[in-house]
């Protein structure tokens, strides 16, 4: 549908869509728009690589693509390994690699394809220095396989395989920080990001793309299959993580940390507000709701300190 | 045409291997360090260093799952790519393997043939090589180093033919660490030989958007294998002609997928893959001094597996030596296995032997491949085997 002038200059995001209609993904898929906001930052001069995961349906299967971009699927824990490789062949041939007018190079992977089984890839990736990016859409759970607990999972959440019982629930360790990961390879980029802040996560994007080297973005995109969460909830959940500080909005550039809006705006709502929403919370009582809304605010602590010395 | 006048270098298989994929302008070489693998890739790096190589991107990886995965993503990014590992590292490259040949990328790799672990080996045997002969990938035995470097050229223009990625394998120490006389071709005539690479696909190629690698339906993965299968097929007629062209432009012809040494007017053979096969040659020189009507017959090309050319050889023998220096755990010597299967349903049936030798760098001389003829010539006398199967080193 062409989109007339005067609505495109009222709109903050371009007005393209590279993302096609008719994917696969489930109503409410918080990485499927995600994905949409990625191929409007960076075009059709896109390569992307993606692992086994949600988006290894989202995109359809052969012969399909809902990509205006191409798309190299590949094994779960290859992510890092074969964009350094893309990204290496690019510059063998002579391409130029990211920047504005560049090829930009993407890896799109899970929590899971990165927390854990893609986490080797990802560290030889970021540790290289390839200039390419690699986006986690974190849904907190292996979703494509039936919602099962990745490192990404938090502390209390019921997944098939750590469910909540008549006695107990099985998920009693924190939310693997990546990100912190992630930084201590001393990167040039990193960011949190959330689909719920398009404007923001658009931003994030282009300055990847703009910065030389291997840049990182953690992408907040709620599951309402596997949160067992209403469909029409995903966004609303999305900003009750950042307004909560579940999910708080940051970038890491060049050693500085820097907290976005609006995680900065004012004192995080209480935890609670975003965790009812969601029927994967529901085992848990008062005193586990208190060790999770602890942590929560801990770590909101732990960043703000980090901004406020390396800011 | 210019004229084709060999630089003769003394160099080690490895090394071989590594002049070779310079030779070959390889864009990209993803790899990790594994013994005796290693100073294929040092060499390489040193080329880098020495700017020897221009546009060449060596990738070093955290893993050989990871090397085999960079390779992957820059071959179907257009790359002509390289790599190379051993036993424990191939293993961990498994996964990958299948998904080079699934996504059709002409990569090429050399293995240096080394025992798997436990107990830890860094010495030769076949079975790392061999476990991955269902992953679709073309596999080529060298005799010594000149094959090495001859097959790393001919296997980029094999692989890059039929879409499909293939292995030069390379006895660990036997040829890996060996020095030995190979003579290299002039880089102009390698170019003649081998032109850039025109890939399957390309995902620079953004005119209209594809995907590799998608979810395959019922109703379409049945089809992806059968071409695997065809490639494998056609890949028997490539092998032949570049084979050929290779031995037209430089004097080595490699046009038969099994190289027959002396097999004319021979009653029986003795049938074996790699660096074992330079002995047995010697061997088969030695016997037939004897008296013994011997020959031998060098399996080059294991897959694509040239049962046309085993039949022929099968028709005009009594038996069949086949000398395994690998194993399948609670079956057979591999080799022994393919050929006792591909000649099932012939009408070519010689007395067939498997002879389990070498595992694990345990040494295999004339005076053996001698002892083995004389257990041979006394079953053909016979005209029935002793046993099918024959630990020939057992420690009794």
């Amino acid at each position: 549908m062409e989109i007339p002038e005067n609505v495109k200059k009222r709109l903050s995001i371009p007005a393209e869509e590279h993302f096609y209609a008719g994917h696969t993904a489930c109503q409410g898929c918080g990485a499927s728009l995600g994905l949409r906001y990625v191929l409007k930052a960076y075009g059709r001069k896109t390569i992307f690589a993606i692992p086994a995961c949600c988006s290894t349906i989202i995109a359809g299967p052969w012969p399909y693509t809902a990509f205006e971009a191409n798309l190299f699927h590949t094994a779960f824990e290859t992510t890092g390994a074969v964009i350094g490789g893309i990204e290496a062949a690019l510059k063998a041939r002579g391409f130029k690699v990211k920047g504005e007018d560049g090829i930009m190079v993407v890896g799109w992977a899970g929590d899971g394809g990165t927390a854990d089984i893609g986490l080797q890839a990802l560290s030889g990736f970021l540790e290289r220095g390839h200039d390419a990016v690699y986006i986690m859409y974190d849904n907190e759970a292996y979703m494509n396989t039936g919602i099962q607990r990745s490192g990404s999972t938090p502390y209390g959440a019921w997944t098939t395989n750590t469910p909540g019982g008549k006695k107990h629930f099985l998920e009693r360790r924190h939310k693997k920080k990546v990100i912190d990961i992630v930084i201590a390879h001393e990167i040039p980029y990193a960011a949190t990001a959330s689909i719920a802040f398009p404007e923001d996560f658009m931003r994030k994007l282009k300055k990847a793309q703009k910065t030389p080297g291997p840049s990182f973005i953690q992408l907040f995109a709620p599951c309402p299959t596997g949160w067992r969460s209403p469909t029409d909830k995903s966004i609303e959940l999305a900003k009750l993580a950042v307004q909560t500080a579940y999910f708080p909005l940051f970038e890491y550039e060049n050693g500085k940390y820097k907290i976005n809006m609006p995680s900065t705006k004012k004192e995080p709502k209480p935890l609670a507000d975003f965790l009812k929403l969601q029927g994967r919370f529901k085992y848990m009582t008062q005193e586990d709701i208190d060790v999770l809304q602890q942590w929560v605010l801990h770590e909101w602590e732990k960043l703000k300190k980090l901004a406020e010395v390396f800011g | 045409m210019a004229e084709y006048k060999p630089i003769r270098k003394v160099v080690s298989g490895n090394y071989a291997a590594a002049y070779a994929a310079k030779h070959a302008r390889v864009d990209v070489v993803a790899a990790y360090p594994i013994t005796p693998q290693t100073s294929i890739i040092e060499k390489i790096a040193e080329f880098i260093a020495n700017g020897e190589v221009e546009n060449l991107e060596y990738v070093a990886v955290e893993s050989e799952h990871s090397a085999m995965a960079a390779c992957i993503g820059a071959s179907a990014a257009g790359a002509r790519t390289f790599t190379a590992t051993s036993a424990q590292g191939l293993a961990l490259m498994h996964e990958m393997l299948h998904w080079a040949s699934g996504a059709r990328l002409p990569v090429v790799m050399v293995d240096v043939n080394r025992a798997m672990a436990p107990p830890w080996s860094v010495w030769d045997d076949q079975t790392d090589s061999l476990a991955q002969r269902d992953t679709g990938w073309m596999q080529f035995y060298a005799e010594n180093n000149q094959e090495v470097y001859d097959g790393v050229l001919m296997a980029f223009k094999i692989a890059e033919t039929v879409n499909l990625p293939a292995m030069i394998i390379e006895s660990a120490f036997i040829l890996s660490h060996t020095y030995d006389v190979v003579e290299m071709i002039p880089q102009e005539l390698v170019d003649e030989f081998l032109p850039p690479r025109k890939p399957l696909y390309d995902l620079t190629d953004f005119e209209k958007p594809f995907s590799v690698g998608a979810l395959g339906t019922p109703a379409d993965y049945y089809e992806f294998r059968y071409k695997i299968q065809k490639a494998m097929e056609e890949a028997k007629k490539v092998i032949h002609e570049v084979g050929k062209e290779f031995g037209e432009r430089f004097g080595r012809d490699y046009s038969q997928m099994i190289e027959l040494y002396r097999t004319d007017d021979a009653d029986f053979v003795f049938m074996g893959m790699g660096s074992l096969m330079g002995t047995v040659k010697q061997a088969v020189d030695v016997l037939r001094e004897e008296g013994y009507k011997v020959g031998a017959a060098k399996v080059r090309w294991f897959r694509p597996f040239p049962k046309e050319e085993l039949y022929e050889l099968a028709k005009s023998v009594d038996g069949i030596a086949v000398l395994d220096r690998n194993y399948s755990f609670g079956q057979e010597g591999i080799l022994f296995n393919e050929a006792k299967g591909s000649l099932y349903n012939t009408d070519a049936k010689p007395l067939i032997k498997n002879y389990i030798v070498g595992l694990g760098g345990r040494d295999f001389t004339v005076a053996d491949v001698r002892k083995i003829a004389e257990n041979m010539k006394a079953i053909i006398e016979k005209g029935e085997l002793d046993v099918e199967v024959d630990w020939y080193h057992l420690k009794r």
